[in-house]
């Protein structure tokens, strides 16, 4: 500790006396600021436009406000930040000020380890504002960031394709899907992109198995324990396993990718060459960006984008209209200046809210913001959302990174064809025992 | 001063600074990592925290045993008994294997053949050596975009005449290791082709010219008199290429992050992805410090066994 005191002491002097600015940011916080100057580091998940450009310009615009404060924005690719970037950043004790946030379970070790900033005090009126959705961002009753998106997944598809294949309306059940797959495997075209690559795309098929397996009781129980001796997540494999048998995926799929590029599966279906793909609410904003990149034009979803839920599966404990959802967020660190929540308070507030909802990058969090949303289908997600009587949070991103990342692992391997159902609860089980 | 004092503060003076360096930055590090490698860490918190209390981890989903960190060899069985980090360590001797069957003779081969006089033989060189040059990151993001389906590499080989379907060189579990030795070997052929060549220019031209007087061809002259006498740059070489195999992370990481579903983990990916992104700091330097023993051990047995007589007395006994 001595050491690393020392150290940062050093490396303190070092940037004061390269900019006064430096030397503001690591003044002792508390008091009246107002005056003093402060730079404020900010990381976050988008790295295309819209959203890195809309960051930009809310952070623009909070400097405006504030004279004071000068703020350092960065967008890194979303795995390197959530699984390198950040843990590395918060170990080593220089982590950012305001930083992507995920919640839950990953947020309770943060904030364990005494690296989060409790924030209640600071953002109680924005915290009763936006209501329940809050809750992954706190522990223990205290709020240690706030959500600026929130929404539930669900399969996205072309509906230029599927009038091609001849399928009518959007799968309801699990037998409309197959139908479906073996429709649009008729004309050719790959039925469902998946980026396996990235592990969680695929993973998130047994969560929606799992979630459509076993009722909300249970799956409430497993969270807080993380306890699975229920038999529905031995279920929710054997549905994933016949789910694999059909064949529905892409060639290759187990190294695609789920964002970058043309080739990732965000891609095949921006660029026509996939039917469907089972993603978030933020995939028209990484569609749109994909295919400026590819074209050097304006970030714009393609215009052929529908949305359905997953379908239910009839005869299983669970909620035929439950769905399964998360959020993005921002939290403050343990030593960040009292400016960072003043900036999370603006980044929720309604008129910044709106603007989010009018890219198209997600669904806003705070009410009174709906009125942005302006793609059609993001209204339908948020229709989703709202007739949703249980909604779950990413199971990896409830468990944590250690629990979360065994899972993951367990059903990426299913996906290559290895192992069984009982196999991906047992791994989840022997990591809780690592825990 | 005294003359032998004199001699004490040169060698302090001289190897003060380095000795500083490699204790704080190597020896420092391994044994912290001993250290950690026999807890249930992940990293966040102080490793021993006296203010733990087990209620409150039993409250949250922290794990029953949170606040009884001390696991003894327990990460270390762990590892062995994971089949994923069997099949990494495995991945890294396919690696070292190849590079010492293939990779050698085929840098022998070409430095030979570059050690001839011939029209255009800088612009060769040169040409096998560019890769090496290039960062590892560089070259892995371009490999990884030529080897998407059908993309530059596939169009490459219709070009040659292999028409129809051709694997998915970097997604398929059976093949993508071998597109990394594929890989490794276009970036490193370059290096081992210059340590031949100057290996080479050790050896001198008049034994050459005495075989062929003699009557040797030049098969003959190459294969008793060049390569016995470049013995000891083979040697090196595969000593780097050993320890280099062993120790492979960057491409892989950069191509394919040890998918799909770690079918081209090694070690090093396996620690940094189980240890380090999961948040499970005490596993992952235990197999840090596993990567570590079995690195040392076989550069011990290497220098012991095989480069003892090249070293012989720049690292053996006293000075003559």
């Amino acid at each position: 500790m001595n050491k690393r005191s020392m150290m940062r002491l050093l490396a303190t002097g070092a940037v004061a006396t390269v900019t006064l600015a430096g030397l503001a940011a690591c003044a002792p916080a508390g008091g009246d600021t107002s005056n003093e100057k402060v730079t404020l580091t900010w990381w976050h998940n988008a790295t295309a436009d819209p959203l890195a450009g809309f960051w930009q310009d809310v952070a623009d615009e909070f400097e405006a406000d504030h004279p004071n404060v000068t703020i350092k924005v960065e967008g890194f690719q979303n795995e390197d930040l959530q699984r390198t970037l950040i843990p590395n950043a918060l170990r080593s004790g220089d982590a950012p000020d305001l930083f992507q946030q995920w919640g839950a379970g990953e947020l309770a070790a943060q904030v364990r380890a005494g690296q989060v900033k409790d924030i209640s005090a600071d953002v109680a009126d924005q915290v009763a504002e936006i209501g329940g959705t809050v809750s992954p961002w706190q522990v223990d009753g205290k709020t240690y960031g706030l959500p600026f998106s929130f929404g539930i997944e669900g399969f996205w598809y072309n509906k230029d394709l599927f009038a091609q294949a001849g399928i009518e309306g959007t799968p309801e059940t699990l037998d409309d899907l197959y139908d479906a797959i073996d429709k649009l495997k008729a004309i050719n075209v790959a039925p469902i992109a998946v980026g396996a690559g990235s592990k969680w795309p695929a993973a998130h098929y047994w969560y929606n198995f799992a979630l459509k397996s076993c009722s909300p009781d249970v799956l409430s129980a497993a969270q807080a324990t993380l306890t699975f001796d229920d038999p529905c997540f031995v279920e929710a494999g054997d549905y994933l396993t016949e789910f694999l048998a059909s064949e529905p995926f892409q060639e290759g799929y187990l190294g695609t990718t789920a964002q970058e590029g043309a080739g990732s599966s965000a891609g095949l279906l921006a660029t026509g060459n996939a039917g469907m793909e089972l993603m978030g609410h933020w995939n028209p904003g990484t569609m749109g960006g994909i295919l400026a990149e590819e074209s050097g034009g304006e970030a714009t979803p393609p215009a052929f984008l529908g949305w359905f839920n997953f379908p239910g599966i009839e005869g299983t404990d669970g909620d035929p209209t439950a769905a399964l959802g998360g959020g993005d967020g921002f939290s403050c660190s343990a030593d960040s200046p009292p400016e960072c929540s003043e900036l999370l308070a603006y980044i929720v507030s309604v008129d910044v809210q709106k603007r989010f909802g009018e890219i198209g990058a997600g669904l806003p969090v705070t009410p009174g913001s709906e009125s942005g949303i302006s793609d059609t289908n993001l209204q339908q997600v948020l229709a989703g959302l709202k007739k949703a009587t249980y909604v779950q949070l990413w199971l990896d991103t409830a468990y944590g990174a250690t629990v979360g990342g065994a899972m993951n692992d367990g059903i990426v391997n299913l996906f290559a064809g290895n192992g069984t159902s009982e196999d991906i609860v047992t791994s989840i089980q022997d990591a809780v025992k690592t825990l | 001063m005294s003359n032998l004092s004199r001699k004490r503060l040169e060698i302090g003076f001289f190897a003060g600074p380095a000795l500083l360096f490699y204790v704080g930055l190597v020896i420092i590090p391994i044994v912290l990592a001993a250290f950690y490698s026999v807890f249930r860490w992940d990293g966040l918190g102080p490793i021993v925290d006296p203010t733990c209390i087990d209620a409150y981890a039993a409250a949250g989903s922290l794990g029953p045993n949170y606040c009884n960190r001390f696991v003894g060899i327990e990460n270390y069985t762990r590892a062995f008994a994971d089949p994923v980090f069997i099949s990494a360590i495995g991945h890294n001797f396919f690696i070292l294997a190849l590079s010492l069957v293939i990779q050698g003779p085929l840098a022998i081969g070409i430095a030979l053949l570059l050690n001839r006089k011939m029209r255009g033989r800088a612009l060769l060189r040169l040409l096998i050596f560019i890769p090496y040059v290039l960062s590892e990151v560089v070259a892995g993001l371009a490999w990884k975009l030529l080897l998407l389906p059908n993309a530059g590499f596939d169009t490459f080989l219709d070009l040659l005449g292999w028409k129809g379907d051709k694997p998915n060189w970097l997604a398929e579990p059976d093949v993508v290791m071998w597109t990394m030795f594929l890989i490794l070997t276009w970036k490193y052929v370059g290096f081992a082709v210059l340590l031949m060549l100057a290996g080479l220019q050790g050896v001198p031209e008049e034994l050459s010219e005495a075989a062929q007087i003699d009557g040797a061809s030049w098969w003959q002259t190459q294969r008793h008199i060049t390569l016995p006498l470049l013995g000891p740059t083979i040697r090196i070489w595969a000593f780097l290429s050993i320890i280099g195999s062993l120790q492979l992370f960057d491409m892989v990481w950069v191509t394919t992050k040890g998918g799909p579903n770690f079918s081209s983990a090694t070690m090093a990916t396996y620690l940094v992805e189980i240890g380090s992104s999961r948040q499970q700091i005490g596993f992952g330097t235990a197999v840090a410090v596993i990567l570590f023993v079995i690195s040392l051990v076989i550069a011990l047995v290497y220098q012991r066994f095989a480069l003892n007589r090249d070293l012989e007395g720049a690292m053996t006994g006293r000075g003559r």
